[in-house]
């Protein structure tokens, strides 16, 4: 597996996880729906997991694959919260768009 | 015994704590228990460092308390014969005095609360006597001022009360800031404010040297102030606000004296300041008198012993200011004893005639309270100074020390204690001669025991309490002076106080008591023979009994010199200052920030899209410059 990995060019990982990251924020910044401002959220997270695992097979540096799995458990538990938040703020605006939170408005 | 004797101010402490804390929750009869038996068992070993007192200074240390960069403070006590006497007096009459408030207070709703008091007063009395340094006896000093405070105005629903309770709190202030000033300069000239280190640096100042006059005047201000002599002295007579106990405990026996006993303590340091002798000796002297004038004509049956306590006070000071320290001290003891009983006695009448306290209002009470007469009778002898009474012994020690020093001294001294006999006796006679004058509705009856018996303890006291001071002219050996000379040894021996004129104390003595009897003579003639009673409030009196009924107008003309003045002060900068200049400040403040809020709360649309666009925009930024 690591020879296959070894054997593609680290640039094409560099590239592939910025498209992807940025999509994400493309995402997060004109999507009206909470559910899909998640899922790009964790698009950016896994973009950047990508790079990290990347630069550890590359240097043969383990410490960026423990890095990652710290992410992911950040990741889940991010998202158990914000999912239960979500269900929240269905049940009381019966609707997953975040324009209708503008209560704050100063 | 020497070492357990941080236990004395324990048990008062303890006392404290369990009064205030559980305070409703205890019956009235458990409060006055742990409160006296607080005050019994610090007595008891008060009395046993008493017996093994050998004239030496122990010190004994409890732990490290303040250690800051160069300057260090130990938390420790001093047992000599000078603080073992101090504490035998607190804890020995603050027990029967307490034993008596059980009594007094038996049906005051805050009963347990003002046992908690006494006991924390005891507690900070302890620590001013027995502190080893400068720094914890004014810890102590403070604490008996707070306390007076809290017990002046403990019947805190009365306004006057209250305001003669921040009156004395106020005047204690003044004193205090001049202790603290001399005790930063003595921690300035010595580097440190323990009574070892200073008093054996003081060998190497020269008679009369500046610093050493500064510090103990400024000392003897904080000391004008606690023990009440001119000019600060008119918070005590208007202490007598608070209940009768706590005037006979805190505002005659123990804490007037914080001063006496802080100025013998010095006794080393003002011996190097003739300077400041002289002074504490006149202002001692000026006061006794002044306060004797004012006592001939009131007619409070507290405030006649308030300003004989005053005036006791100032005895005081003349003795400390001709350097007879021990006779000071032993004057303080005797003092201790009779005005105590004197207080005591005055509040057993005020039981017994349900509050009543103008003596123009009484009379005849020697049959319906003949113990209270009888104990009030061997304490008016013992303050006029009549032989053998103790009070004789200890005054004319002081008049005798005078004597030597300068005979208008002794003169002005005299003429002092035959007005305290004067007046003393007439009080005695308006209270209990004649007819009975006040209202006949009211059945004046004698004190329970629990009220009686500590009178007859201090009676016994006064009478006896002379005798361990017999001159040696009379005989005797002075059994107390020789007990105190290891304190003042050093300080007696300063060529300021050596020396002096021999004075003839026989016939000195002979012409004192000669003079008392005459106004004791004089005081029966005018008001048991002749049976007058003093003017009704209102009546137009001769100049002069008007000046000393008004106390001289010493009130108003501080009202007028000092309290008006500030209030004009006061009022213009609130009229001017405070309300054109602060507030106009404050409010343009304020009116600035709302006008910036107004126009930066636009940035919080509410919308959640601006705000991810502004942080993704913010961290490309950051990003951006983090690059360049």
């Amino acid at each position: 597996m690591q020879e296959i990995v070894k054997g593609i060019p680290l640039n094409w990982f560099i590239i592939l996880s910025g498209i992807l990251f940025s999509i994400g924020v493309m995402g997060v910044l004109f999507r009206r729906n909470a559910i899909i401002i998640f899922m790009s959220i964790e698009l950016m997270l896994n973009a950047v997991n990508l790079l990290l695992v990347a630069f550890s097979a590359k240097w043969g540096d383990a410490s960026g694959q423990v890095f990652v799995f710290f992410t992911m458990a950040v990741a889940a538990a991010e998202i158990a919260v914000g999912l239960a938040i979500l269900v929240v703020m269905y049940r009381n605006t019966k609707s997953t768009d975040i324009d209708v939170l503008n209560k704050l408005k100063g | 015994m020497i070492q357990v004797a941080y236990l004395i101010p324990i048990f008062p402490l303890v006392g404290f704590l369990i009064l205030s804390l559980l305070n409703k929750r205890l019956s009235k009869g458990v409060a006055g228990i742990i409160a006296c038996g607080a005050l019994l068992a610090s007595f008891c070993i008060a009395l046993g460092i008493f017996m093994n007192m050998d004239g030496k200074a122990v010190e004994v240390p409890l732990m490290d308390w303040i250690k800051a960069a160069g300057f260090t403070a130990n938390f420790s006590f001093l047992i000599d014969p000078l603080s073992s006497i101090f504490l035998l007096i607190i804890t020995g009459v603050g027990f029967l005095i307490h034993v008596y408030s059980v009594g007094y207070m038996h049906d005051d709703e805050n009963h347990n609360i003002f046992f908690s008091y006494l006991n924390l007063f005891v507690f900070f009395m302890l620590m001013l006597v027995m502190g080893s340094s400068y720094i914890l006896m004014f810890v102590g000093w403070e604490g008996v001022g707070l306390c007076s405070y809290l017990l002046i105005g403990f019947w805190f629903k009365n306004k006057s009360y209250n305001d003669a309770a921040k009156k004395a709190f106020i005047m204690n202030r003044i004193g205090d800031l001049g202790f603290l000033i001399g005790m930063i300069l003595i921690f300035k000239t010595f580097g440190s404010t323990d009574y070892k280190t200073v008093f054996s640096a003081v060998n190497g100042f020269n008679s009369s040297s500046g610093v050493i006059t500064a510090i103990t005047l400024l000392l003897f201000i904080g000391a004008m102030g606690k023990s009440a002599q001119i000019p600060l002295y008119t918070w005590l007579p208007d202490a007598m606000a608070g209940p009768t106990p706590v005037s006979a405990l805190i505002h005659a026996a123990t804490m007037v004296t914080a001063g006496i006993y802080m100025v013998a303590r010095s006794g080393l340091l003002y011996a190097l300041s003739p300077v400041s002798m002289t002074v504490v000796a006149i202002t001692g002297l000026i006061t006794a008198l002044f306060a004797a004038t004012i006592a001939l004509t009131q007619n409070d049956i507290k405030k006649v012993l308030a300003y004989s306590t005053v005036s006791q006070l100032g005895y005081m000071f003349l003795g400390l200011g001709v350097g007879a320290f021990s006779a000071s001290v032993f004057h303080v003891m005797t003092h201790a004893f009779f005005k105590a009983l004197l207080f005591l006695g005055a509040g057993s009448v005020i039981h017994g005639l349900s509050g009543e306290q103008d003596i123009r209002k009484m009379g005849g009470l020697k049959k319906s309270m003949p113990v209270t007469y009888m104990t009030f009778l061997l304490a008016t002898l013992a303050i006029a100074g009549v032989p053998p009474f103790s009070g004789f012994f200890s005054k004319d020690e002081i008049l005798g020390a005078a004597y030597a020093a300068s005979p208008v001294y002794w003169v002005i001294g005299v003429i002092t204690a035959m007005m305290t006999a004067f007046y003393m006796f007439r009080l005695l006679f308006l209270v209990f001669f004649g007819e009975f004058r006040g209202d006949h509705s009211i059945h004046a009856h004698e004190s329970p025991k629990v009220m009686t018996v500590p009178l007859m303890v201090l009676a016994f006291l006064s009478t006896v309490g002379g005798f361990l001071g017999i001159p040696k002219s009379l005989g005797g050996n002075n059994a107390i002076e020789k007990f105190l000379e290891p304190v003042f040894q050093k300080a007696q021996s300063q060529p300021s106080l050596a020396g002096g004129s021999e004075a003839p104390e026989i016939v000195l003595m002979v012409i004192t008591v000669l003079l008392a009897a005459v106004s004791i003579w004089y005081a029966y003639k005018k008001y048991v023979q002749e049976k007058e009673v003093p003017a009704a409030e209102g009546t137009k009196l001769p100049a002069l009994q008007n000046t000393l009924y008004h106390k001289y107008y010493v009130d108003e003309i501080y009202s007028a010199v000092i309290t008006k003045p500030l209030d004009k002060v006061s009022g213009f900068l609130e009229s001017i200052i405070e309300s054109k200049f602060i507030d106009n400040i404050v409010n343009k403040i304020g009116t600035a920030v709302e006008w910036v809020g107004g126009w930066l709360r636009q940035l919080q649309t509410g919308n959640v899209d601006f705000y991810i666009f502004a942080m993704v925009v913010g961290i490309v930024l950051m990003l951006f410059f983090k690059m360049m």
